[in-house]
């Protein structure tokens, strides 16, 4: 019953045969060996696996593979320009806005998201945000602060 | 000395992989023909097990094997091992019931793992699962402590009469009681630890791999002690020797407790990889880790404070009922006892302290340490009696605590519970916390918030805990089973760049840049220069893990000891060298230097010359430069602090919105402030969690209401403030650093402060006392509740 | 998740026809409820008609008096429509509130009534604002077209294209959420029209309802203080451990109170 299904990811276009249950976070993980969408929940809260679909940011574990037929998909691994960080990359170690990393992916493709969206986020503005995505680590204290200075950056036309 | 050094705001090394999505986690790593497990777990509380039919589930696509408790017994596979033996009053051991990797005979919480599907895929092990038949004969289930306790009630154990794992205590009753009976004023409060799920973003993860060439295993495991789980499941699970047996835990995606203890799943896996011959990969759901990772806190206290006339503390005495759920989990027993009782003279001079605690089981996931583990419990008694005393006796709470604090000549400092303080400074913390936290102003701010219809309040909590653990001897004579020093491995290689090898480890703590802080500081190599690696039985001599905010106090005092040995090992090839004596050579920025004069040779040359011994001193040196040290610390250490809550209440919804945090720490010496404030901020958001929304709530049935992010609260980014956070530094006088720890502070200090503020904040309404967590509801009916008794 | 076959239509006739057909056919739009329940094994159709591809069923625009929204809108698009902003801000407050960003750029507004979870935000704003909901085959009226818990007018076969919201004078959403979850506990969306005001809760029932009281003291005096006093009963109403059906009525009021006074 395996469906073939093909898109574009991280600037590649990929193709392969899934199950159509298949969800998409399954297909980046254990089809494209993209383990840096990460799975922290199955309720659809967490965040951890948000990756970005034709530009907008959407929780992969929410999403069949068969959805995504012909989309633009952009995970954690796409963003960074060779060995440059992207700017929110940069601003979540300069700021320390992680800590065992597994939230990481996740919270920084929504920041991007939110940045591309809302020039200038508040520090209200970017919590509300994050509601979709739960940190254990860090109490979003040092996360917001790189949110800020990573939209910031994203600015100066480093994006 | 090189600017990464100690005291520096290092970028950490381990974000680049994060950051790019290039970490290494259990689930990420696949071994060539793995095959999945998928765990058929019990959806009863309690129940007898008859039969359990596999044959559909064999048959089923895909399935490579279907394992029972049977499957196990038949192999002599034993239960998982208890870690801590308390002994009761009467100086018996507790009550140890078997606790087997697959239910054998009956289930005792949901959750508990029945079954084992083996399959190709996920998909196809979770679909075959749903073909095994098993019959459950059900038995009335108990899931409160408090309750379990009472005769006639629903028993887990045979040997467990009124299912009373032990009934521990510490302290001079008699004294106790004699100041309570004189004192002008006695505080009682009865308060509820609530049960938290610790909920680290990772699920657990398991890997067991079998090399049928050399007989060896490996265990992959999200684990924070991957050499425990090795002794632990070689020794007395699964029998194999330890150098047959590797462990690997990788990049772990946060702990905070949950992933110290040895899991059915890590037995299971590393037993089936050799039943079916391929590697065997297990992932919890979520839904799954709400059911199977230990959970923490839930205890139920009733307390009294003695008080002189002047508000001097006299006495305090403490009964606790802790709930250990099903099973004992590998630490569970020391946590309401040894990590919770000894803390209860909090940063007090309370002359005479006692306290007794009853461990019960129920029909509940297991209960072991969760961050703070039993320091959060004893500050949550201390610090709201001490609240409320205040209250009643008119005094200010920041006043009392002064009046009763240990003096900062006092020290070390013996408290009445075993404890020996050995440095502090409760005073200027407060005094930091008020200021950072305008406690002056507070009246003022009350008031402007009264006039847009919101109650404000404000909260103290002064803590201290017990970290660094533990010396091996105090522990075994505790009933620790296993010794708890550290060790590191300095490997210098022959150009001078460093391999530390440390048996802490690092799941968020930034362990790989602290450590290569400390060397770089050390022996003047650039932290790029530098590798730590942990989390690899089979590379690392030995190692006890990380929590209780040891991995510093006890691993970075093992790896300065490991760099003593180098640095004097070098010292001695510098002699050679530089023709000069071995008493003459000084080591500093990275230099051996002959004593004054300018005759040097840089580490990066002694290493190579160590590697390379050309012109070496062969006789008496042996080459090469590669060290290790075992550290067993002489004392805990002791950081302590005060937290400032400040939360405005909706009246008309009862909504508690956290406006403000100040915090005030004092952990020794800092190596990198920057982790430092990330581990407090991180602690706090747990501690305001499990004051606000945080709760786990099993009903009668025993079935886990909160078993999903649905009805279980994780703190969200739009409920927590800003925090001020600060630090002021006593040097713990007995580990080289100076250091004392900082993993767990949040977390201990913030949910009495923030009770304690929220009940300031309804206290002009009557409101006494409010149970964690302070949610919405619960505050409206305080309100009216609260209303009505102050209109009677 | 079991399996299943998945079709992706590219017309409207072609996705009624393969649903219809189907041994146990369902509908996916945004997923953002579908897809958890199918994780959570609580569902197995045989078959997934996606309507993701279905040009008709998109965009947002202006119609006389009214805003017509495609069934497969998303979210995000109601909450950033210029359109939607200008007319009915309160529908635009409603939709970039519902679940979180992620959630924002899948869910649909089509989706949401058609499920009808009884805690949803949508329904609340259908009802209040005397919506019709625009299928393949009929238009429905908002009272007629919400029955029960997850329940709806929709016969089998029958598809959501658009739901057409009439503008009002004023309105506002005030939803209180469940602090685990963050669906509604309890949500208040007020509506002003020419011909009256109109109430609709979320959240507190099995099912969105008019607050009918309410309605009769702000079509009286559109003020705050009108709803004040009116006390809701609890019975009927839904009770958890986040909140009681006592709790859940006093919500209503104050969410209504926070409403009426945001209401532009």
């Amino acid at each position: 019953m395996a469906t073939t299904v093909s898109m574009t990811v991280n600037g590649k276009a990929v193709k392969g045969d899934v199950e159509a249950r298949t969800l998409l976070v399954q297909f980046l993980r254990e089809h494209l060996g993209l383990t840096g969408t990460h799975v922290g929940c199955d309720t659809s809260q967490c965040g951890a696996c948000v990756v970005h679909v034709d530009g907008n940011s959407v929780k992969s574990c929410t999403l069949l593979a068969v959805q995504a037929e012909g989309a633009q998909v952009t995970t954690i691994e796409g963003l960074a320009n060779g060995n440059e960080l992207h700017p929110m990359q940069a601003a979540f170690r300069e700021h320390h806005g992680l800590q065992c990393g597994f939230c990481t992916p996740g919270m920084v493709m929504s920041a991007v998201d939110l940045a591309k969206k809302v020039k200038n986020p508040s520090e209200q503005q970017i919590r509300h945000w994050l509601e979709g995505n739960i940190c254990r680590c860090t109490g979003y204290h040092n996360i917001v602060k790189a949110i800020k200075a990573g939209a910031t950056a994203m600015q100066g036309g480093q994006s | 000395m090189s600017g990464d050094g100690i005291g520096a705001a290092v970028r950490r090394k381990e974000d680049a992989r994060f950051l790019r999505g290039r970490g290494n986690y259990t689930d990420d790593i696949n071994r060539p023909g793995q095959l999945y497990a998928y765990i058929l777990r019990s959806p009863h509380a309690h129940a007898d097990l008859g039969a359990i039919d596999t044959s559909k589930a064999k048959r089923a696509p895909g399935v490579v094997a279907v394992f029972t408790g049977a499957d196990l017994a038949a192999d002599n596979v034993g239960g998982l091992p208890c870690g801590w033996l308390i002994k009761n009053k009467d100086g018996s051991p507790m009550v140890e019931p078997p606790h087997p990797v697959l239910a054998q005979g009956r289930v005792r919480h949901v959750g508990d793992p029945v079954a084992v599907v083996i399959a190709e895929s996920r998909n196809q092990a979770k679909d075959a699962a749903e073909q095994i038949s098993v019959s459950y004969k059900e038995l009335p289930a108990i899931t409160d402590a408090a309750e379990a306790i009472k005769p006639g009630k629903p028993q887990l154990f045979e040997a467990a009469k009124n299912n009373l794992c032990y009934d521990w205590h510490i302290g001079e009753k008699d004294a106790v009681d004699a100041a309570l009976k004189k004192a002008a004023h006695v505080t009682r409060i009865d308060i509820v630890n609530n049960r938290l799920v610790p909920n680290a973003m990772e699920p657990r993860s398991a890997i067991g791999e079998y090399d049928r060439g050399t007989g060896e295993y490996t265990l992959y495991t999200t684990s924070q002690n991957p050499h425990v789980i090795r002794l632990l499941m070689g020794a007395f699970v699964l029998h194999l020797p330890e150098h047959k047996l590797k462990v690997v835990a990788p990049d772990v995606g946060g702990g905070f407790g949950s992933k110290i203890y040895h899991y059915a799943e890590e037995a299971f896996v590393t037993w089936a990889s050799a039943k079916v011959g391929k590697p065997v990969k297990w992932t919890a759901e979520r839904s799954e880790s709400f059911i199977s990772d230990a959970q923490g806190r839930d205890h139920v206290t009733h307390a009294e404070l003695a008080l002189d006339k002047d508000g001097k503390f006299l006495a305090l005495k403490v009964s606790t009922v802790a709930n250990m759920g099903g099973y004992l989990s590998t630490f569970a027993p020391a946590i309401p006892t040894y990590l919770y009782a000894t803390l209860l003279a909090g940063t007090y001079t309370t002359p005479a302290v006692y306290c007794e605690v009853k461990a019960v089981f129920t029909n509940t996931v297991p209960v072991d340490a969760y961050r703070g583990a039993g320091r959060p419990e004893a500050t949550y008694v201390v610090e709201r009696i001490v609240e409320t005393a205040a209250r009643e006796m008119k005094i200010d709470p920041a006043e009392l605590r002064r009046r009763n604090y240990v003096p900062k000549n006092a020290y070390p400092y013996q408290t009445p519970v075993a404890l020996q303080y050995d440095s502090g400074d409760y005073f200027t913390t407060l005094d930091m916390a008020l200021k950072a936290a305008d406690y002056a102003g507070f009246e003022k701010r009350r008031q402007e918030a009264a006039k847009h219809g919101k109650l404000r309040g404000i909260g103290l909590a002064s803590y201290i805990e017990a970290c660094g653990i533990a010396p091996s001897a105090v522990a075994g004579a505790l009933g620790a089973r296993a010794g708890l020093y550290e060790t590191a491995e300095v490997r210098v290689h022959p150009t001078g760049s460093i391999t530390m090898y440390t048996g802490t480890h690092s799941h968020g703590q930034g362990h790989e840049t602290t450590f290569a802080q400390l060397i770089s500081d050390r022996l003047g190599v650039p932290i790029e220069q530098i590798e730590v690696v942990h989390g690899d039985t089979s590379k690392i001599p030995f190692g006890m893990g990380t929590y209780g905010s040891r991995s510093l106090a006890v691993g970075g005092s093992a790896l300065v000891k490991a760099m003593d040995k180098i640095v004097n090992k070098g010292k001695k090839i510098a002699a050679h060298l530089l023709e000069a004596a071995e008493a003459d050579i000084e080591f500093k920025d990275g230099k051996f230097t002959v004593a004054g004069t300018d005759r040097s040779k840089a580490f990066g040359e002694i290493a190579f010359a160590a590697y390379v011994p050309h012109n070496y001193p062969i006789e008496t040196v042996e080459p090469g430069l590669d060290e290790t040290a075992f550290y067993d610390p002489k004392n805990f250490t002791f950081p302590s602090g005060t937290h400032v809550a400040e939360v405005e209440i909706d009246r008309d919804t009862g909504a508690v919105h956290v406006v403000g945090f100040a915090a005030a720490d004092d952990f020794g010496r800092i190596i990198n402030p920057l982790i430092v404030e990330g581990q407090v901020h991180g602690g706090l958001a747990q501690g305001i969690g499990q004051a606000l929304c945080e709760n786990t709530v099993y009903n009668d049935d025993g079935q886990l209401v909160t078993g999903s992010y649905m009805d279980y609260c994780m703190p969200r980014a739009d409920n927590l403030p800003s925090f001020s956070v600060a630090t002021n530094v006593t040097l713990c006088t007995h580990n080289p650093l100076g250091v004392k720890g900082c993993g767990e502070a949040g977390a201990i200090g913030a949910p009495a402060a923030i009770m304690n503020a929220v009940v300031n904040a309804l206290a002009p309404l009557g409101v006494k006392d409010l149970a964690m967590p302070a949610t919405p509801e619960r505050v409206w009916r305080a309100i009216h509740g609260g209303q009505r008794q102050a209109a009677d | 998740m079991y399996n299943f076959n998945y079709h992706r239509p590219s017309s409207l006739a072609d996705a009624a026809k393969t649903v219809q057909s189907a041994e146990e056919g369902k509908l996916v739009a945004g997923g953002m409820t579908l897809i958890p329940t199918l994780k959570q094994r609580l569902a197995r159709p045989s078959d997934l008609v996606d309507l993701a591809r279905i040009a008709e069923l998109k965009g947002i625009k202006k119609d006389g008096n009214s805003i017509v929204i495609g069934a497969m809108t998303k979210h995000a698009e109601v909450a950033a429509s210029d359109v939607v902003k200008g007319a009915i801000p309160g529908l635009a407050d409603l939709a970039g509130h519902i679940g979180d960003p992620a959630v924002r750029n899948r869910g649909t507004i089509g989706g949401s009534i058609a499920n009808n979870d009884p805690a949803a935000d949508y329904p609340s704003a259908v009802v209040a604002l005397n919506a019709t909901v625009i299928t393949n085959k009929r238009k429905i009226a908002a009272d007629d077209f919400f029955k029960g818990m997850f329940e709806t007018a929709l016969e089998p076969g029958e598809i959501i294209t658009a739901v057409q919201f009439p503008i009002p004078e004023k309105s506002a959403y005030m939803k209180f959420p469940n602090p685990a979850s963050r669906y509604a506990i309890v949500g208040v969306f007020v509506a002003k029209t020419g011909s009256g005001t109109r109430v609709g809760v979320t959240g507190a029932g099995p099912s969105v309802f008019r607050q009918k009281e309410m309605e009769a003291a702000l079509a009286k005096s559109f003020a705050p203080d009108a709803v004040a006093n009116i006390k809701v009963s609890a019975s009927g109403l839904n009770g958890d451990i986040h909140a009681s059906p006592e709790y859940r009525a006093h919500l209503v009021t104050v969410m209504a109170k926070r409403a009426v006074a945001a209401a532009k």
